[in-house]
């Protein structure tokens, strides 16, 4: 399973990885939340996988109780920081017209399809 | 007394001068004074220790951890030095008094002087090599606002700015050498570091060292070929000039080497490098001193060659060369100084600074005439007078030395050849000035200066005379003390300070040095004749250039890292992380540990697949945003999945309440954003993306395996122990969030607080962009708020809000708490607001989300500081246990409220962020159009 799960993580760390990439920001937070998923799972993770092993004392073998409270912290606060990204890229949109994370679109000429825009403007 | 009062007098002096100005001119100076005076009475109070070789240090720890404290201490060669700059400063804030003019700020003028002092104090008295670097750093800023006083003239400006240029750069090459000498002893105290000399001279670091600390100390004394920024600062006031030039700022340099001369000297490459760059610098400064026109420049270059001198006894390696350039450092600051007040005198009485102008002065001024006179006989080196002595002394020691093997003889030679130009130059300083025929046009008709702007002059050429004639009463203990701080050793070796030493080598050298000089001096019309053949090479220009140049570059190179475009830094960003990451992975033996792994099952395959082809999607499809956000919510889901499998209940609920909201969040995002992301990345950039996406998702993928193959060693038995007895509940994870970890959950819903209002702040006001439609152009569904939803979602929140209450009171003992609870709560609320809208929901909850978070934060922290009244730390958690009717046995501990906190804090963040952004969707719809 442990492969698996390696396996699971690594991907979702390059599907976040590739969308951050992008140049419009909402890919861009579909990125990083795809990133936060595999971060919070890497962390969890370090506390080793463990099967029927919940951390309520009573029940004799225990998972790592530590990654777990670590992580959720960072669930949460994960959640206001991709908020806050957002309502970033919503209030960039309002002020200055487009959705590209540096704010101006690219030249016609750079960009793979030229037409792209017309929806936006 | 505590010598940490040296430099701090002068320090507080800084701010003497502008508090004074307004009762006069005379006044100021007279205040001024006094500071320093203390100061300097204070170094004269402790002169009997000194001699009698002790080390005094004063020491305040500061950063005890770090090798950081601030320590004072006097030894002979500090005791000298500060000697040096508090007297020459005091005489300096004398004749500053009557050559600054009524239209200069002397308050402002003073008050850098003052600076400078403390400044050079500081380098010299410092027992911490990091302070003394601060010190010396401190010079180059102070002495760029002396050089740039009269800072309406470009050349001021910009002979301080090459000044700062290049003393600075040199500040920076010595930090480094600090740190690494600090690195390699163990301690930035100068008496370790000083009694670390062997270690230092056989580490491999030696050559590094030696080049960053002689960078620091060339720059600074003007070395070549580092001297051209000192003929430019000769636009600085005269008073600038005499002290910077003569006894302070050029000296630091000096003193650095005569400083770590007992660490780092006694080597070839010392020898090699000192030794030549200090002889190529005197004879270039002597040479080119000849040649100058203007008065100061003639000093500028003689200060160069005489620092070369010194340089040159530093390099030579022997114990009596050490003395000599001990003995020179005290008579060339004597001389110096004076000459260079002199030049103001007649420049200022004059209007003047050009030789070819200036002629025949002595029936005009034949005081300071003779003064000037006496001390351009003693840069001469001429008998009976101070200059003469040391320089006997390095004739001597350049006879005596063979660093250059048998090449050596020339050092003598060359020696002699130096000695001479400087005899030419000094005899054109007397005779061109004060003789040789009428003053061709001059500005002013030249007359002798106010009374008390002599004074200084005048004291300074009786210690001229006073040393030359009787050096060792006057000096004899200072050198000695001086020059064994600088030997580093317990004796001294024998030398003679009389003018007379018999008829012997080194006076032939010196009689052919002045009969060459004064050949040379006769015959210089030849030697300019010569000189004007080449053409002027212009050190400001180069400089400039150089600069201009590097500015260039630089802006090529921050243009290419910095663009403007957020896709270049995450694309470096990711790089970078890829190969601090992948980079140790190369040294791990095999990927796998010897951890028992779980075997696979068919539904945990599945799981994966399905999180697999989730993932993918989002990127497969990430132009069409609603399908991908689609995709993301499945991702989200199997990864609570995951951790309910993987024994996290825990982070199970909260991952699941939490996706629920993004989801929503992210839907409403999109109503804002356009629902097609364009087709603009070029096929270059894809395939670029993709294999460094893949590569790092690899390298990450394989970490994770690695980490979990291998055995855990976890401090968390300690929690598990802990949990019952010391916190009060069994469900570890909680006791830990609200427990034994709660600083740390204070600290985290702070931030959500902080993003949240943040949000807040972000959303209102914002000029909205408000589609009418989707992209397809067709109009969103009139129809607002479904009966079946709204019907439905009314019926389910009291169950919601029912089932968030029996989440958060189970919390501490099993799976729940406040921040699932929270989020649970929030989640029934928004759907009241999607299934009726805000208005609605606005009439029947008339609640501030503001204050909710605010009381959250009170409730968390009035709960941590509630462990005060029992006297415990702050956030210190109680329990018992009451038996009530009915309910049975209830456990009551602290953590609930702090948990109340947490779970009020996240309700409020939650709804803050969702309820504004959700009321934009509504109600003024229909005008907002401008924007598409």
């Amino acid at each position: 399973m442990e492969a698996v799960f390696a396996f699971c993580v690594g991907l979702m760390t390059a599907c976040g990885v590739f969308l951050t990439l992008r140049g419009r920001t909402f890919p861009v937070v579909v990125g990083i939340t795809l990133l936060s998923y595999a971060v919070n799972l890497f962390l969890f993770s370090s506390g080793r996988l463990t099967i029927n092993g919940a951390p309520i004392l009573g029940n004799g073998s225990y998972a790592d109780p530590l990654p777990q409270a670590l992580v959720l912290t960072a669930i949460v606060i994960g959640f206001a920081m991709t908020a806050f990204v957002v309502i970033l890229a919503i209030r960039a949109r309002a002020d200055l017209g487009n959705d590209h994370v540096d704010g101006t679109n690219p030249p016609a000429e750079e960009t793979a399809s030229a037409a792209a825009d017309k929806e936006k403007r | 007394m505590n010598l940490l009062w040296i430099p701090l007098l002068t320090l507080i002096g800084t701010v003497v001068p502008p508090l004074t100005i307004h009762f006069g001119r005379s006044a100021c100076a007279f205040f001024t004074a006094l500071l320093p005076a203390a100061a300097l009475a204070l170094v004269l109070s402790n002169l009997p220790a000194v001699f009698d070789g002790q080390t005094l240090v004063s020491t305040i720890d500061w950063v005890p951890l770090l090798g950081l404290s601030v320590s004072v201490h006097l030894d002979g060669l500090a005791l000298l030095f500060a000697i040096l700059v508090l007297g020459i400063g005091l005489l300096i804030i004398l004749y500053a008094r009557y050559y600054l003019s009524e239209q200069d700020s002397m308050g402002r003028f003073y008050a850098y002087l003052i600076l400078f002092m403390t400044a050079m104090l500081g380098i010299v008295v410092s027992h911490n090599l990091i302070q003394m670097w601060v010190f010396w750093e401190l010079t180059s800023l102070s002495s760029f606002l002396l050089i740039s006083f009269w800072h309406h003239k470009t050349e001021a400006r910009k002979g301080a700015r090459m000044a700062l240029t290049v003393t600075g750069m040199g500040g920076l090459a010595l930090l480094a050498g600090v740190l690494l000498i600090g690195k390699i002893v163990g301690s930035y105290e100068l008496g370790d570091v000083l009694a670390s000399g062997d270690l230092l001279r056989n580490h491999a670091a030696y050559p590094i060292i030696i080049a960053l600390v002689l960078l620091g100390a060339f720059t600074k004394s003007a070395q070549f070929p580092f001297h051209f920024w000192l003929p430019h600062a000769m636009s600085a006031p005269t008073p600038v000039s005499a002290y910077l030039h003569s006894a302070t700022m050029v000296k630091a340099g000096i003193f650095l080497m005569a400083r770590f001369y007992p660490v780092l000297a006694g080597t070839e490459l010392w020898f090699l490098v000192v030794s030549l760059t200090g002889l190529l610098t005197m004879l270039l400064g002597a040479y080119t001193a000849l040649l100058k026109h203007d008065l100061k420049g003639l000093l500028a270059y003689s200060t160069i060659s005489h620092l070369g001198l010194i340089t040159l006894l530093l390099g030579m390696g022997s114990d009596l060369a050490a003395v000599a350039a001990v003995f020179h450092i005290i008579n060339h600051a004597a001389f110096k100084a004076s000459l260079f007040m002199a030049a103001g005198i007649i420049d200022h009485e004059s209007g003047s600074r050009d030789m070819r102008q200036l002629n025949g002065l002595w029936k005009y001024m034949p005081y300071t005439a003779t003064l000037a006179m006496v001390a351009a006989a003693a840069m001469a080196g001429v008998p009976l007078l101070n200059g003469f002595l040391s320089k006997e002394m390095f004739f001597a020691e350049t006879l005596h030395q063979s660093s250059l093997g048998s090449l050596s003889w020339m050092i003598p030679v060359l020696a002699t050849i130096g000695a001479g130009f400087s005899v030419a130059y000094s005899l054109r300083f007397i005779h061109d000035v004060f003789f040789n025929g009428e003053p061709v046009d001059l500005p002013k008709t030249p007359h002798e200066p106010p009374r008390y702007m002599r004074v200084p002059v005048e004291v300074l050429v009786a210690l001229c005379l006073l040393i030359g004639i009787w050096p060792a009463l006057l000096v004899g203990d200072l050198l000695a003390s001086a020059s064994l701080a600088v030997i580093g050793g317990e004796k001294l070796p024998y030398y003679g300070l009389y003018i007379w030493h018999g008829f012997n080598l080194p006076l032939l050298m010196s009689a052919l040095a002045m009969a060459g000089g004064a050949y040379v001096y006769v015959n210089r019309h030849k030697l300019f004749q010569f000189q004007a053949q080449f053409p002027e090479a212009n050190a400001s220009l180069l400089f400039d250039g150089f600069i201009k140049g590097l500015m260039k570059r630089c802006a090529t190179l921050i243009n290419w890292i910095d663009n403007g475009s957020l896709q270049r830094y995450t694309f470096f960003l990711v790089i970078l992380a890829l190969i601090l990451m992948a980079a140790p992975l190369f040294n791990l033996n095999a990927t796998a540990g010897l951890k028992p792994q779980i075997p696979v099952d068919a539904v945990m395959l599945s799981g994966a697949a399905l999180l697999a082809f989730c993932s993918l999607a989002t990127i497969i499809w990430h132009r069409q945003r609603l399908v991908a956000l689609l995709m993301l919510s499945v991702v989200g889901l199997i990864v609570s999945l995951a951790f309910a499998l993987f024994s996290a209940p825990d982070l199970a609920l909260t991952q699941l309440s939490v996706e629920v909201v993004t989801i929503i969040l992210l839907l409403l995002a999109l109503y804002f954003l356009p629902q097609n992301t364009p087709k603009e990345s070029t096929p270059r950039r894809v395939a670029r993306d993709l294999s460094i996406a893949a590569l790092i998702g690899g390298v990450i993928g394989t970490l994770n395996y690695a980490l979990l193959t291998r055995p855990l060693d976890s401090i968390s038995d300690y929690f598990l122990a802990n949990a019952k007895e010391g916190g009060g509940g069994t469900n570890v994870v909680n006791v830990i969030l609200v427990d034994f970890r709660g600083f740390d959950t204070l600290g985290e819903i702070t931030v959500l607080g902080i993003a949240a209002l943040g949000i807040y702040k972000l959303i209102s006001r914002m000029r909205l962009f408000k589609p009418t439609g989707d992209s397809s152009g067709r109009p969103w569904a009139e129809d607002k708020h479904p009966m079946m939803l709204a019907v439905i979602s009314q019926g389910l929140l009291p169950l919601a809000l029912l089932v968030s209450a029996y989440i958060f009171l189970r919390g501490h003992n099993l799976p729940g708490g406040g921040f699932i609870a929270g989020l649970i709560t929030s989640i029934a609320l928004i759907q009241q607001y999607i299934a009726h809208g805000v208005d609605w929901v606005k009439d029947r909850l008339k609640v501030d989300y503001q204050k909710v978070i605010g009381s959250g934060l009170l409730i968390a922290v009035l709960t941590g500081l509630g462990a005060w009244i029992w006297d415990r730390p702050f956030l210190t958690s109680w329990h018992d246990y009451l038996y009530w009717p009915i309910v049975g046995k209830f456990e009551v501990a602290s953590a609930m409220a702090f948990d109340l906190g947490v779970y009020l804090t996240v309700v409020g963040a939650t709804l803050l962020i969702l309820a504004n952004l959700g009321q934009l969707t509504t109600g003024e719809r229909a005008r907002e159009t401008e924007h598409q």
